[in-house]
């Protein structure tokens, strides 16, 4: 054992967390209990060790009883093993002669037994007491952050992180999967509550990106690789060709209208193919980059090589390469920000509303472009069939709270659905019908404007609604189609007559959103949308040091909520750049080149290639820089000669034993 | 002249190979014969129990104690001959580890009596006669020893001073203990006498190994003709080498089979077998768990792959639901 | 058995998914049975097979491993070396004489307290079942034999000195 040649002289410190731990667990009985344990100098309980009182008598403590090992049985280490290695750092003691036992959400916060929890406290406490005997001084080791932020996705989120970091001075990347950055948000007409226009709003952020010094845009691009860690992550970035040259291309537009296709002809994707476009395109006006995009599906010289390609020979500027081919970028960056977004819920997979069966029933989504002024209709409300609506029904939750399809509430379908309302009146003076569930418009002004679409005679029917039916049974019903549902505040079964049918859907985890959180190493909550850190405390930080998440790859959320979290990620990765370094938790691995034989069984298992083959000593060593950590090649190591810091195999053979010596 | 250090032999489970190692000395046994008075070997010369039990205490230098513990006169030996002497060694795989003697600890006593005894396809016992401690014969009563229930090393029965590993151990090996003995110059009490260092460190092969070894299929050494320069893992071969000590100079691998881990672990590990089914285990190329299993189906016996010498000295020691002394 | 059998788990979970997952259950004040030791490790790529049998050989009725689903490892795939030790080290175990159902090898993301929660209930009920592994208990027993023995000898050299020690006075 190595304690400097001292005797170990734990200190051993039972937390109470007000009643959190004390209510379940007897605490004074397990500080009785750790008294007896070998080498245990003393043993408290207190209040709240995490405070400043609490931190404080660790460290009086440590002077004064001449302690040199510390176990403190309270909350999750990943809470506050930090805040205590702290403390015995300030007490000149090395931080790493601690451990930590979670004895309030593995212990009193997950039993009612109060004997059998403080029986469990005090096995986990003396395996603690046996462990720390084992620790030794370890040193964080840090290293140079790379000053420039990867930002993945180019929609508000993306687009305020980016400029938020790039005006600090850092070089930002911002990758974009679509031809044009502006994301959903590019696609709505206005915003509530104030329904001030998206555009307008939106429009010049996307042209400070354009014109930035410190963004270096990638659109029609997607990250393809990354390894690494934080403060130096390498990254790989796929660049699809677009058959463009985007460095020539002014966006006059005039390729487009000397493509082949008089008319467009194909689905426009960006106005959720209400519209049409030709092969050679800009998803819309106020685009960034203003280029435009050849489709290979759709474009004839690719499909035939028969095409004559006008586009090509009337653009004076050269800028249409069809030999063009896909390029990888490779970037290294200190820290990430994910903003990748969401999907709209597919409508498709709830036929009781009818979606995609009868012409007149649309998406929310596709009601935005509808009203757009340069939507497909020029903000003309005419539906597929032609007819001008008398009667919407806005069906709200369609794909949230429902155990079938999403369980969550995609919180701003209420709201938008009230905008919506306002807008689709504002048109056609329709009658426009709300169904909902409930109504839920927290948010500064948002009540106030509920009440307001109320003063314009919004219908509020509250109740589920249970299907979009053409079939009819009176004579006002025909031509029409009807919204069935039980209205339960006067609890009868309504029959609603409309033209037009508007599903609110709600938001669902982005398209490739499991790849690229296996690409980054995060995690994803159960529907799938990434992880944060901590709920509460740590709301765009992930588990992985130096990538952060902001915006609706998160979670759902509306756009003041977007921009406040994407501001925050900036915050943090501008923080980390600044600060230039970042600490490396010691957990590492290292081999003792007088204990390895050489039979490199290790090296294939290293997920970071950090292990070499030394071949002047015929042994296996470790890159520290490289290794994060993780132990497997210590499991597998055949004849035990790597050690993990911190988890060497006497201190986890020491704790298997002390947890199971009362059998 | 002063008298000559005595020294020991004795033999319990084992096979006799431990025994022809010490004559594979070879000529250098005359220099140990000169330098020590021999006071027991059965195996050898022919001295009585008695014989030892007049000497008094701690009077022999060194015993080595070769195979595993399995009867109960084994048992009442080993205790005399710790009495006896001022050091005991454990001699060979079976001493040290429990051996492949120690194999039989997957069965219980009543059901290798029964085998071996009568269900053998080679056994002749119309009489279904078994081995029992206690026999009366013609008003006579015969003892026999007493079958145990588990096969031990040596250090589950009487206290061990010095590990001796190998089946059998080199000569060289032996040959270095002596030395040290005669000298006075032994290691910490229960040292293995071997190097701490896995075999690879040793092995000729060691640099034919390429860095990125992994199994897409497990071979058994009957099904190949194995290639006779490179490393046995790279050809799909379960070699024990990289979790058993060196000091045999390689000698399995010379005669172009895969070491099958005699010398026993290293001192860092608890559990040889556990370590290499760790080690070739992680190293399978699937992460499909079909596939995974596939793979390892090419491991049919996983006790007697990896702990072939070292059943009686691993974690579980024995299957532990057998019926019997439980 | 009158008494009602408590087993003892023994479980070690990965720092970044199961250990979370754990963290989650006490947050969301999931109530599960206290049988479980739980012993924190970065990865499940670093629970050694030896973890396991040291664990069964002191005593536990059952280990659990908990790590992060198949590529979802915060190491990128120490999880797959952990599958593949698991696969071989049960079949290992089995061969021992030890039931299978004693070793269980969850996946339980940093979002699944209610996952966790359902794996311990599920463990100790199936543990429960079943009777106490105790192996301590079992190796004494098992040495009996031998500490009989030993104690036959030591009376017997006992009486040989004490004869000893009245022939010569």
């Amino acid at each position: 054992m190595e304690n400097n040649g001292k005797q170990p002289r734990i200190g051993v410190y039972i937390c109470h967390c007000g009643f959190n731990i004390a209510g379940t667990i007897d605490v004074n009985a397990v500080c009785e209990y750790a008294k007896t344990l070998p080498h245990v100098a003393l043993a408290r309980t207190y209040k709240y060790m995490c405070s400043d009182p609490g931190q404080e008598m660790i460290i009086a403590d440590i002077a004064e009883h001449h302690l040199n090992r510390i176990v403190v049985a309270a909350c999750s280490p990943n809470l506050h093993e930090a805040t205590f290695r702290g403390a015995l750092q300030r007490a000149g003691l090395n931080p790493y002669f601690f451990q930590m036992v979670n004895i309030r959400e593995h212990a009193s916060w997950v039993h009612d037994d109060r004997a059998a929890a403080t029986a469990k406290a005090k096995d986990q406490v003396r395996a603690a007491v046996a462990r720390v005997q084992f620790h030794k001084p370890l040193e964080r080791k840090r290293f140079n952050v790379e000053q420039s932020v990867l930002v993945v996705g180019g929609g508000i989120a993306g687009i305020t992180a980016a400029l938020e970091i790039a005006n600090s001075g850092k070089h930002v990347y911002l990758v974009e999967r679509e031809p044009s950055i502006g994301g959903h948000m590019a696609k709505y007409d206005k915003t509530f509550p104030t329904l001030d226009c998206a555009a307008c709003i939106l429009t010049p952020k996307m042209s400070e990106v354009r014109e930035h010094p410190n963004i270096t845009l990638w659109t029609y691009s997607e990250v393809q690789e990354v390894s690494g860690h934080v403060g130096k992550f390498h990254v790989k970035v796929r660049r699809k060709p677009r058959f463009i040259d985007e460095d020539l291309c002014v966006g006059c537009m005039e390729c487009v209208s000397a493509c082949v296709y008089k008319e467009p002809k194909f689905e426009d994707e960006f106005n959720e193919g209400l519209g049409k476009r030709k092969p050679i395109f800009m998803p819309f006006p106020q685009a960034v980059p203003p280029v435009v995009t050849i489709d290979p599906e759709t474009c004839l010289k690719f499909k035939t090589g028969k095409c004559k390609s006008p586009c090509a020979t009337v653009c004076d500027r050269k800028a249409v390469n069809f030999d063009q081919t896909e390029r990888i970028e490779e970037i290294e960056v200190g820290a990430v920000i994910i903003a990748t977004g969401f999907k709209a819920f597919d409508a498709t997979r709830l036929p009781l509303y009818g979606y995609g069966i009868y012409s007149n029933v649309y998406t929310s989504l596709e009601v935005e472009r509808l009203v757009n002024s340069s939507g497909p209709t020029a903000g003309d409300i005419v539906c597929r069939d032609g007819r001008k609506p008398k009667a919407i029904g806005i069906i709200h939750c369609v794909g949230s709270r429902d155990k079938k399809t999403n369980r969550w509430c995609s919180r701003v379908c209420c709201m938008y659905s009230l905008k919506l309302a306002h807008l689709l009146r504002e048109h056609t003076g329709a009658d426009v019908y709300q169904f909902y569930i409930d109504m839920r418009c927290p948010g500064k002004g948002y009540d106030e404007f509920y009440e307001r679409l109320l003063d314009e005679g919004i219908q509020m029917i509250r109740g589920r609604a249970a299907e979009v039916t053409d079939w009819t049974m009176t004579p006002e019903e025909e031509g029409k189609l009807v919204i069935r549902v039980e209205d339960t505040l006067s609890a009868y079964v309504r029959r609603v007559p409309v033209d037009m049918v508007v599903l609110s859907v709600g938001m669902e985890p982005a398209e490739g959103a499991d790849e690229v959180r296996r690409m980054f190493n995060i995690s994803c909550s159960k529907e799938g949308f990434f992880l944060e850190k901590h709920p509460k405390l740590a709301p765009v930080e992930t588990a992985t040091a130096g990538v952060f998440i902001a915006g609706c790859c998160q979670g759902p959320k509306d756009i003041p909520d977007t921009v406040a979290q994407a501001g925050a990620a900036a915050a943090h990765a501008v923080a980390l750049l600044d600060k230039g370094y970042v600490e490396i938790e010691p957990n590492t691995a290292y081999i003792n080149p007088d204990h390895c034989s050489g039979c490199k069984s290790c090296i294939p298992l290293c997920p970071y290639h950090a292990i070499v083959f030394d071949d002047g000593l015929k042994k296996a060593r470790i890159d520290e820089a490289l290794c994060l950590g993780c132990g497997t090649c210590v499991a597998s190591c055949p004849s035990g000669s790597i050690i993990q810091n911190l988890f060497e195999d006497e201190q986890i053979f020491s704790e298997i034993d002390e947890v199971l010596s009362n059998v | 002249m002063p008298e000559k250090p005595k020294i020991a032999f004795y033999w319990c489970a084992s096979c006799g190979g431990c025994e022809e190692s010490v004559v594979d000395l070879a000529e250098s046994i005359l220099d140990v014969v000169a330098a020590v008075d021999i006071v027991f070997w059965p195996v050898a010369m022919d001295f009585k129990v008695k014989d030892v039990e007049a000497m008094p205490d701690k009077s022999i230098l060194a015993t080595m104690i070769n195979g595993a513990i399995r009867t109960s006169e084994q048992e009442e030996i080993a205790h005399l001959l710790r009495r006896k002497s001022q050091y005991i060694i454990a001699y060979g795989s079976c001493a040290h580890l429990g051996g492949v003697p120690a194999l039989a600890n997957q069965f219980s006593r009543e059901h290798i009596l029964e085998y071996v005894y009568r269900k053998a396809p080679s056994v002749t016992n119309p009489a279904g006669t078994v081995p029992q401690p206690n026999w009366k014969d013609d008003g006579h009563q015969v003892t026999l020893p007493e079958f145990r229930h588990v096969v031990r090393a040596l250090d589950q029965v009487i206290d061990v001073d010095y590990y001796l590993p190998g089946c059998a151990p080199s000569p060289k090996l032996l040959a270095a203990a002596v030395q040290a003995l005669l000298k006075g110059e032994l290691p910490p009490k229960g040292s293995v006498l071997a190097p701490d260092v896995a075999l690879c460190d040793e092995c000729p092969r060691k640099e034919s190994k390429p860095t990125e070894v992994s199994f897409a299929e497990f071979k058994r050494p009957h099904e190949v003709i194995a290639d006779p320069n490179l490393c046995f893992l790279a050809q799909g071969l379960i070699c024990m080498g990289p979790a058993t000590r060196s000091g045999c100079g390689a000698a399995c691998i010379t005669g172009n089979m895969p070491c099958t881990g005699c010398y026993g672990p290293p001192s860092r590990i608890k559990d040889q077998g556990a370590k290499i089914l760790s080690s070739l285990s992680a190293n399978v190329a699937a992460e499909d768990e079909k596939e995974i299993e596939r793979i390892l189906s090419g491991i049919p016996d996983p006790v007697g792959t990896f702990y072939r010498y070292g059943l009686a000295r691993s974690l579980l020691r024995r299957r532990v639901d057998l019926k019997g002394n439980s | 058995m009158s008494e009602r059998f408590d087993p003892k788990i023994v479980a070690f979970f990965c720092n970044w998914c199961t250990y979370a997952a754990a963290d989650l259950a006490g947050v969301a004040r999931m109530k599960y049975a206290p049988n479980l030791r739980t012993i924190r490790v970065m990865c499940s790529g670093r629970i050694d097979p030896q973890f396991v049998l040291e664990a069964f050989a002191r005593g536990a009725d059952g280990v659990l491993i908990g790590g992060c689903h198949p590529g979802d490892c915060h190491y990128i795939s120490g999880n797959y070396k952990c599958l593949r030790r698991f696969k071989l080290l049960k079949r290992l175990v089995q061969d021992m004489g030890i039931e299978p159902e004693r070793l269980r090898l969850e996946w339980i993301s940093a979002s699944e307290g209610d996952k966790l929660r359902q794996v311990v209930n599920e463990f100790v009920a199936t543990l429960a079942t079943m009777p106490p592994l105790n192996l301590p208990k079992r190796f004494v027993e098992w040495d009996k034999e031998v500490a009989i023995l030993r104690e036959q000898v030591d009376a017997a050299h006992a009486q040989e000195e004490q004869q000893e020690v009245s022939t010569h006075a």
